[in-house]
C-alpha cells in the first residue's frame, strides 16, 4: 500500500430490515451527509448476526464492522437483539484475543426515524477507525505450513 | 454452471446520477463482473418506470437472465416492483435483488468519486449475493373465517360490530363484567357535547343482540397458541355466582346486598358499590356479578340475601371458572389504556389534600348517575366551587414521567372549564404549557369556552398547596404558577383542582403483548408495523391494533382504527388463505444434534423438538424469519431463506471486492 495516501478505512456495516435499515433510509432521504467509507448489508435481524459475518468481513479487507439494530425493547422480532448484543460482547473478547483493536467493533441501535443521529454515528465510527489505522492481517509474514512425512512422525 | 445475471443501474432521474457517474458503474459492472456471470449491464432513467421494467422483462426473455439486480433506490421502495416484473417476465421473484445506491449513496455523499466507487461496491455485493439465491415460493396458509377481538371499549366494540355486519363471526373478550370501556365513564364528549353514555349505549347494545358476536365478558385470555389464520386462544371466563340463563337482570340482589365497597373501577373510587353489584345501569351483559373476595357468604359462610330474593334461582354460589379454547384467524387488541397516577407528583398534592380529582374523577363527579348525581360539588358533597383550577398535562410533555403529550387533555381540559362554567358559574382557571385543538371543531370549541370567561394561564404549575401566605388564601388550595406570558409568578386560590392526566399504556400491557407475541416501544405503547402507513397492524401477522393501545387518541380515531383493524380482516377472509412471505428458517434434520440452544431463542414458539428423534423443528407458519437460530447453531443444521448464510458471506465478498484484490495483489506465493 502507497504510504503517501492518507489511509481512508472500509467498514461493512450490518443494518436489520425494520430500524436501523430503514434509519439509513432516513438519513438518505433527509440528505444527511456522512463519509462514504461505510457499506451496509441488510439482514432481517440484528439477532440474524452470525460472528463469522464479521471475521469474514474482517479478514476480506474491511477495516472494522459495526453492527446495528433496533434499540431494547424495540425488535420488531420482539427480543432477538438482546441475543444481537450477547454475541457482541462475546465476540469482542474474542477478537481482543485474536489480536485486533476492540474499537473496531461497535454496536449501534438506531430506530427507523433516528436516520441524522444513525449518520452521525457512522461519521463518528470511521473516525474512529480512521485513528486507528488498517487492519493489516500479517500475509507476508505466514509462514508455510508443511505436512510431516511419516518417517518424521513414526521416528 | 454460472447463472446469467442482469444488472440495471438506474438514473433515478438526477436523483443518482447527478453524484454517481451511473454508465461508468454500468460499464464497470459488464466488463469487470462478466467473469462472475453478468451477460447485459444496463443503466436507465428510471427503472421503475414502465419502460424500465420492461427493459428487465425482454433480457429475462431474449438473454435467458437467470439473475437480476437492479441499483437503484431503496428496496422498501420497489423491491416488490421488480421482483413482480420479474415474474411477469417467467423468472422466480426471489431471484432479484435491489441494491440501494440512492438512499445510502448519492443522498448521502458529496464525493463523486467516492460515491461512484462504493456503489460499484454494493452492487458487486448485490450480484455475489443474488447468484446464491433460490427461487422460493409464498406460502399459503388457510384462514379461519371466525375473530376475535380482545377489550369491550369503543375501540373493541366498533370492530366487532364491523366484523359481525359483514357476516362474519366474532368472539369478543372483555375483562370487566360489562363492555364500555373508559368511554362509559365519561359525562360528556368533546367538542359535540354529546352525553358519552348515549352514543356508546346503542352500540353496546347492538354488540349484546348481535347473532355474530359471542361476547364474554368478565373473561381474560390465557394462552394464544398458533399462527395468522389458525389461532388457538384458551379463554378463562370467571364465575359471576350468577346463572346468566335464569337472570333477568331485575337487580333485586343488588338492592338486598347489605354490603358496601369502594368501586375502584368504574366510579374510580368516588363511590361505593354493593359486592353483587352491575358495574353501572346499561351494562351489556345485563347480569350482575358477585365481588367473591368481598362477599360475606364466601368469606365466613353467611348471608345469601341475594340468593334469598332472586325471583328466578339465579344465584349460583356454586359456579366454577371455565376454561373454554376458540379457534380464530385473527385477533385484534383493543385493550385501551391507564390513567398516569397524579400521586407520583407529589407537589400537587394528590391523595394528601381534598377536592383535587384527576379527570377520569372529575368525569364521574359530573355524571348524572355518578355519586353526586352530576352536580359538582366539593367533598362536603353540598358546596359548589367558586373557584376551579384545571391542570393540563399531568404527567405528559414532561421529560421526569411521560415525554409524549396525551393528545386528548387540552381538549378534554376545555370541556371541564365549560361544565363547570355551565353548572356552577364558577371562576375557572386553565394551566396549560400548549393548546391543542387539531380535530374538527375543536378550535371553534375552544374559542367558545375563551369566550365564555375561562382563564387560560400558559405555565406549568409548580405547586398545589394548602400553605397560606395571605388570608385570602386561607383554607383553599393555592396553585403557584409562572405566567410565562406576563413573566410573573402567580399565586391563585381555588377551591377545586382537576388534574388532566395523562394517558399510560394499561399496566399490564407488556405481559398481555408477549401472550400474542407483539411488542411494546420504549413507552409502553403497542408497536404498530409502520407509524405512518400502517397503524392498526403489528409485525406479528393476523395480530391487529385498535385504538389507544397503539398511542393516545381521541374517540374519532380510536373508532376510526377500530373499523381499519375490521376491514383489513375482512379482506383476509374473503380471500380465504393468507400468502406469507417465503422468509423462513428451516432445520436439516440430518444436521441437527439435537443440542436445543435454537429452541429457546424463537420469541414466536416456532421451534419444537421432537423427542423420539432427538431433533428439533421449525413450524414454517410460526417463523417470522428473524434468523436468530441461523445464526446460534453451532452445528450450522439451520438455514434461512432469502438470507442464507452463502449469501451473505457473498454479499460481503462482493462489497469488499477491491480490498479483496489489494490483498491478493500483495500475498507473497508461498
Amino acid at each position: 500500500m502507497n504510504n503517501n495516501e492518507t489511509f481512508e478505512p472500509v467498514i461493512i456495516g450490518f443494518t436489520c430490515n425494520w430500524c436501523s435499515y430503514r434509519a439509513a433510509d432516513t438519513a438518505g432521504t433527509a440528505r444527511v451527509k456522512y463519509a462514504p467509507n461505510i457499506r451496509l448489508i441488510r439482514l432481517m435481524c440484528s439477532g440474524r448476526l452470525d460472528p463469522t459475518f464479521v471475521l469474514k468481513a474482517l479478514a476480506n479487507g474491511a477495516d472494522a464492522v459495526l453492527i446495528t439494530g433496533c434499540h431494547p425493547g424495540d425488535c420488531h422480532y420482539v427480543e432477538q437483539n438482546y441475543k444481537a448484543l450477547r454475541r457482541f460482547h462475546l465476540l469482542k473478547r474474542v477478537l481482543t484475543q485474536m489480536g485486533i483493536e476492540p474499537g473496531r467493533l461497535k454496536l449501534v441501535w438506531a430506530s427507523a426515524a433516528e436516520g441524522a443521529i444513525l449518520a452521525a454515528e457512522f461519521d463518528k465510527f470511521i473516525n474512529e477507525v480512521r485513528a486507528l489505522g488498517p487492519l493489516n492481517w500479517p500475509l507476508q509474514e505466514q509462514k508455510t505450513f508443511s505436512t510431516p512425512t511419516l518417517a518424521e512422525v513414526a521416528a | 454452471m454460472s447463472e446469467k445475471i442482469g444488472v440495471y443501474v438506474c438514473h433515478c432521474g438526477t436523483n443518482i446520477a447527478g453524484i454517481v457517474n451511473v454508465e461508468e458503474v454500468s460499464q464497470w459492472a459488464g466488463s469487470r463482473l462478466k467473469d462472475r456471470g453478468v451477460v447485459i449491464a444496463r443503466d436507465y432513467k428510471f427503472m421503475c418506470s414502465s419502460l424500465g421494467q420492461e427493459l428487465i422483462e425482454k433480457d429475462i426473455k431474449e438473454l435467458g437472465l437467470t439473475r437480476v439486480v437492479v441499483a437503484a433506490c431503496s428496496p422498501h421502495l420497489h423491491e416488490r416492483t421488480f421482483r413482480t416484473a420479474c415474474e411477469r417476465a417467467g423468472l422466480n421473484p426471489y431471484l432479484c435483488e435491489l441494491v440501494s445506491i440512492r438512499e445510502h449513496v448519492s443522498w448521502v455523499h458529496t464525493d463523486k468519486i467516492a460515491a461512484t466507487a462504493k456503489a460499484e461496491a454494493v452492487l458487486s455485493g448485490g450480484v455475489e449475493r443474488v447468484i446464491h439465491n433460490e427461487p422460493l415460493e409464498p406460502l399459503k396458509v388457510p384462514i379461519h373465517p371466525d375473530s376475535l377481538v380482545v377489550g369491550g371499549g369503543i375501540a373493541g366494540i366498533q370492530a366487532a360490530l364491523e366484523l359481525a355486519d359483514g357476516g362474519n363471526h366474532v368472539y369478543l373478550v372483555e375483562r370487566e363484567p360489562s363492555i364500555g370501556g373508559h368511554m362509559a365513564q365519561f359525562d360528556k364528549t368533546f367538542p359535540t357535547l354529546d352525553c358519552s353514555a348515549c352514543i356508546l349505549t346503542p352500540r353496546m347494545v347492538q354488540v349484546g343482540n348481535h347473532p355474530n358476536i359471542t361476547l364474554l365478558t368478565w373473561s381474560e385470555v390465557t394462552k394464544v397458541d398458533g399462527y395468522v389464520g389458525n389461532f388457538e386462544v384458551s379463554l378463562k371466563k370467571k364465575a359471576r355466582y350468577v346463572n346468566t340463563e335464569l337472570c333477568t337482570g331485575c337487580g333485586i340482589c343488588v338492592e338486598k346486598c347489605p354490603k358496601k365497597v369502594v368501586d375502584d373501577i368504574f366510579e374510580v373510587g368516588m363511590a361505593k358499590r354493593k359486592v353483587v353489584y352491575m358495574p353501572f345501569p346499561q351494562a351489556v351483559p345485563n347480569f350482575p356479578v358477585i365481588d367473591a373476595p368481598n362477599c360475606t357468604f364466601f368469606q365466613k359462610g353467611t348471608c345469601k340475601a341475594c340468593e334469598k330474593f332472586c325471583p328466578t334461582n339465579a344465584i349460583d354460589f356454586n359456579q366454577k371458572d371455565e376454561d373454554i379454547t376458540v379457534k380464530v384467524g385473527n385477533i385484534v387488541l383493543a385493550t385501551g389504556y391507564d390513567l398516569f397516577n397524579p400521586q407520583r407528583i407529589p407537589q400537587y398534592g394528590y391523595g394528601r389534600l381534598e377536592n383535587i380529582y384527576t379527570s377520569l374523577e372529575f368525569e364521574r363527579l359530573c355524571n348524572a348517575s355518578g355519586p353526586t348525581g352530576g352536580n359538582i360539588v366539593l367533598k362536603d358533597g353540598v358546596t359548589p366551587p367558586k373557584t376551579v383550577g384545571i391542570v393540563h398535562c399531568v404527567g405528559s410533555r414532561d421529560q421526569n414521567y411521560n415525554g409524549y403529550c396525551s393528545a386528548i387533555c387540552c381538549m378534554q381540559s376545555i370541556k371541564f372549564a365549560h361544565l363547570v362554567h355551565e353548572r356552577t358559574g364558577a371562576d375557572i382557571y386553565n394551566f396549560y404549557i400548549d393548546i391543542r385543538t387539531p380535530g374538527k371543531s375543536y378550535e371553534e370549541f375552544y374559542q367558545r369556552v375563551l369566550d365564555e370567561g375561562t382563564h387560560f394561564v400558559r405555565g406549568k404549575v409548580a405547586e398545589v398547596t394548602d400553605v397560606a401566605r395571605s388570608p385570602e388564601e386561607e383554607g383553599k388550595l393555592i396553585i403557584q404558577v409562572e405566567d410565562t406570558l406576563i413573566g410573573k409568578q402567580r399565586r391563585i386560590p381555588v377551591d377545586m383542582v382537576i388534574l388532566s392526566a395523562g394517558l399510560e399504556p394499561r399496566h399490564d400491557a407488556k405481559e398481555i403483548g408477549k401472550l400474542f407475541g407483539i411488542a411494546c416501544s420504549a413507552d409502553g405503547w403497542y408497536i404498530e408495523r409502520h407509524p405512518k402507513l400502517d397503524p392498526i397492524a403489528t409485525m406479528t401477522e393476523g395480530v391487529y391494533i385498535a385504538g389507544c393501545v397503539q398511542g393516545p387518541k381521541d374517540i374519532p380515531a380510536t373508532v376510526a382504527q377500530g373499523a381499519a383493524a375490521a376491514a383489513r380482516i375482512q379482506g383476509k377472509i374473503q380471500q380465504g388463505e393468507i400468502t406469507l412471505e417465503p422468509i423462513r428458517a428451516s432445520i436439516n434434520e440430518d444436521q441437527c444434534s439435537g443440542c436445543r440452544i435454537c429452541n429457546d431463542l424463537c420469541p414466536f414458539n416456532a421451534i419444537l423438538f421432537h423427542e423420539d428423534l432427538a431433533v428439533s423443528e421449525i413450524n414454517a407458519a410460526l417463523c417470522q424469519g428473524c434468523g436468530t437460530c441461523v445464526a446460534a447453531c453451532p452445528a450450522g443444521a439451520i438455514s434461512g431463506t432469502g438470507f442464507s448464510n452463502e449469501q451473505v458471506l457473498a454479499q460481503i465478498e462482493g462489497l469488499l471486492l477491491r480490498n479483496i484484490e489489494k490483498i491478493e495483489s500483495n500475498k507473497v506465493p508461498v
